[in-house]
């Protein structure tokens, strides 16, 4: 097991290094695409062209370029947006990571309670009303997109109801933890929920349809041959094989959300998030900004896949050995 | 195991055990009328073809039939108590408890995330009141004794770790773990190559005795038969056809069916013979003839056969059949059928 946790996180580097191989290359060596005035964004003087071309040593050989670019992303971390003159990237990116970790964490927390409660509940009661019921729930939160759940929140909490049953919502936007550990808990409260939503429903309906599917394998009726109680068969049998599945999603969820994907929510409720830093340099062609947001995605996707495929191997033996 | 020493006080007793499922297409008879008994420390074979009902009759016992459109009826005595439509609550402590069970595939029997120790530790516990290190210490002890080289480090390895056979011999230890008064296997050998087949029912036949309890035993296979039965339920259609002791049944079979499954043996005195079969398919349970299911198929069809003969006999040897007494040994003494 040691050694395969090893292993996992010494590929999961190289991936990395791939990745930012991979992401330089389409910034700085795509063909026919002048590097300089594309980081120096429209309409720039020839001067800040050739201010662009010197600290991005665009004269110099590719590797060396990659070098000097690796060396502004992550040892100086003086990369600089020319776009919004003087802003650095590095910053605005950490200022703007513990935002979309806060409201995916969170959210992570409520979909995965709601969704493996819905699923188990409705797998245990297969045939009764409350099977089809809690999977139309899911159904229906999967197809609500965030944007419109998100807004719809916001008009019951911020306007229709704000002065009778939601004045303890305060308005949209950020306060981090440190700040205020309830004023975080209450801004994030509906984002969280917002996000929640659409995942809660997918899991509910994917744990649903994996443990009907482990409820039917030979070693269920071992299981019951065994004598022990339905309770037990379905948590500590059916549950622990199905949630398997589940985490290899969750892995692959996460950490495209963490990476930005949380873009809608973010908006929304005008939470200053990665998404919405993404977002924001997309319109720009913030090319510095767009580099930086793209390695600090790729870097929380390939962790959040690595730390998934421990569990993974945790949870099940007969992959320790592949 | 000599037959005198065979005690026929029954342990299990089976009476008109009916499993049917309600299907698109009409209902389903699975099991359509099956007795038979098992007596202390007895080996009871059932054997019919894919399809006769075999493996559901069992199961239904156990309330191991979990399909909702399944309807069962009968009795099913245990211990001289009825078993039959018990809560999954009432049936825990006789699940693996006083009844052990062993699968026909052992690659999928056991769940693939745990190791063996843990799953037999699991059965012990729910069954017999030890402590942990007590019930690891009698699942190393099982594992021993089913065969198993060095079970002290094998307990605590996972199901994919083990070959069939090796799967196979777990499973019997856990049906084994808590001394049940009877094992019921469901084609316990099937899944696995011949000489892993011998060994497992040579196991089974010594921790019977080992154990003092008894054994049914679910097959398609005449050999295995052969080898453990004491008894012999054969079963057509999911209704028996013939009852009798191993020896009585393979020396004097009395039913058309049980003399084609008997002929679709092959021998090893007699040489470049084309081996028998039983003409025709068997009957889908979706539409039973009302009187002898086996009368499509038999050579022997009368106009009588079309009413259900019931099963008769003399002693412990039954059969259902129309032929009489006379016809059956005359029939079965032309060179045609002589063995």
């Amino acid at each position: 097991m040691f050694y395969f946790i090893v292993r996992r996180f010494a590929s999961a580097i190289l991936v990395l290094f791939a990745i930012s191989v991979t992401v330089f290359l389409i910034f700085f060596a795509t063909p026919g695409v002048d590097p300089a005035a594309r980081i120096a964004g429209r309409s720039a003087s020839p001067q800040i062209l050739a201010q662009v071309a010197k600290e991005f040593g665009l004269n110099r050989p590719l590797p060396i370029r990659y070098l000097l670019m690796m060396e502004h992303l992550f040892i100086k971390q003086d990369l600089t947006s020319y776009v919004n003159i003087g802003d650095r990237v590095v910053p605005q990116i950490t200022q703007a990571a513990p935002v979309t970790l806060s409201l995916v964490i969170g959210a992570a927390v409520i979909w995965l309670i709601v969704g493996v409660l819905g699923g188990v509940v409705a797998a245990a009661n297969q045939g009764k009303f409350i099977d089809p019921f809690i999977m139309f729930i899911g159904i229906a939160a999967v197809s609500v997109p965030a944007y419109w759940l998100g807004e719809v929140m916001n008009l019951l909490t911020q306007s229709k109801f704000h002065t009778s049953i939601f004045s303890w919502v305060p308005p949209p936007g950020y306060v981090s933890f440190t700040t205020s550990p309830s004023q975080w808990f209450l801004h994030l409260l509906f984002p969280w929920l917002t996000l929640a939503a659409l995942y809660a429903g997918i899991y509910a309906r994917v744990l649903r349809a994996e443990l009907v599917n482990a409820l039917n394998e030979d070693y269920i009726r071992t299981a019951r041959a065994k004598g022990l109680s339905e309770r037990r068969i379905l948590f500590r049998h059916a549950l622990r094989c199905s949630l398997i599945s589940i985490v290899s999603l969750f892995g692959l969820d996460f950490g495209a959300l963490i990476g930005g994907a949380a873009l809608l929510t973010e908006v929304v409720f005008g939470l200053p998030g990665v998404g919405l830093l993404t977002y924001t340099s997309l319109q720009n062609l913030d090319l510095p900004v767009i580099m930086g947001c793209v390695m600090y995605g790729a870097f929380f996707v390939v962790l959040a896949n690595a730390v998934v495929d421990v569990l993974y191997a945790y949870l099940d033996p007969r992959v320790r050995l592949a | 195991m000599p037959e005198a020493t065979i005690d026929r006080t029954p342990l299990l007793r089976v009476r008109d055990l009916k499993v049917s499922f309600a299907t698109r297409q009409g209902v389903l008879r699975a099991v359509d009328g099956l007795s038979f008994d098992v007596g202390q420390k007895e080996i009871v074979g059932i054997v019919g073809e894919s399809g006769s009902g075999k493996s559901v009759a069992i199961y239904s016992m156990l309330g191991l039939v979990r399909e909702k459109n399944a309807t069962i009826t009968g009795s099913v005595l245990f211990e001289d108590r009825e078993i039959l439509g018990l809560s999954d609550k009432e049936l825990q402590p006789i699940r693996g408890g006083s009844i052990g069970m062993i699968f026909q595939d052992p690659m999928t029997a056991l769940t693939p995330v745990y190791t063996v120790g843990w799953q037999l530790v699991e059965q012990i516990r729910q069954h017999l009141h030890l402590t942990k290190a007590a019930a690891r210490s009698r699942a190393i002890e099982l594992l021993g004794q089913v065969g198993i080289p060095d079970p002290k480090s094998r307990v605590d390895r996972f199901p994919h770790e083990f070959s069939g056979g090796m799967r196979q011999r777990v499973v019997i230890a856990m049906a084994l773990s808590c001394n049940p008064r009877l094992l019921i296997a469901d084609e316990p050998t099937t899944a696995l190559d011949v000489t892993t087949q011998a060994q497992i029912l040579d196991l089974m036949v010594t921790l019977q005795d080992t154990y003092d309890s008894s054994i049914v035993i679910i097959t398609h296979d005449m050999g295995v038969i052969a080898e453990m039965a004491n008894r012999v339920v054969v079963m057509y259609a999911g209704r028996p056809v013939e009852i009798a002791p191993e020896l009585e049944l393979v020396r004097h079979p009395r039913h058309p069916y049980t003399w084609g499954l008997l002929d679709a043996v092959p021998r090893l005195n007699v040489a470049h013979e084309r081996l028998r079969t039983i003409r025709g398919n068997a009957v889908s349970p979706l539409n039973l003839p009302p009187g002898c299911a086996f009368a499509p198929r038999c050579d022997y069809v009368m106009q009588k056969c079309a009413e259900r003969p019931p099963l008769r006999g003399e002693n412990d040897h039954v059969d259902a059949c129309w032929l009489s007494d006379a016809q059956k040994v005359t029939i079965r003494r032309t060179p045609e059928h002589s063995t």
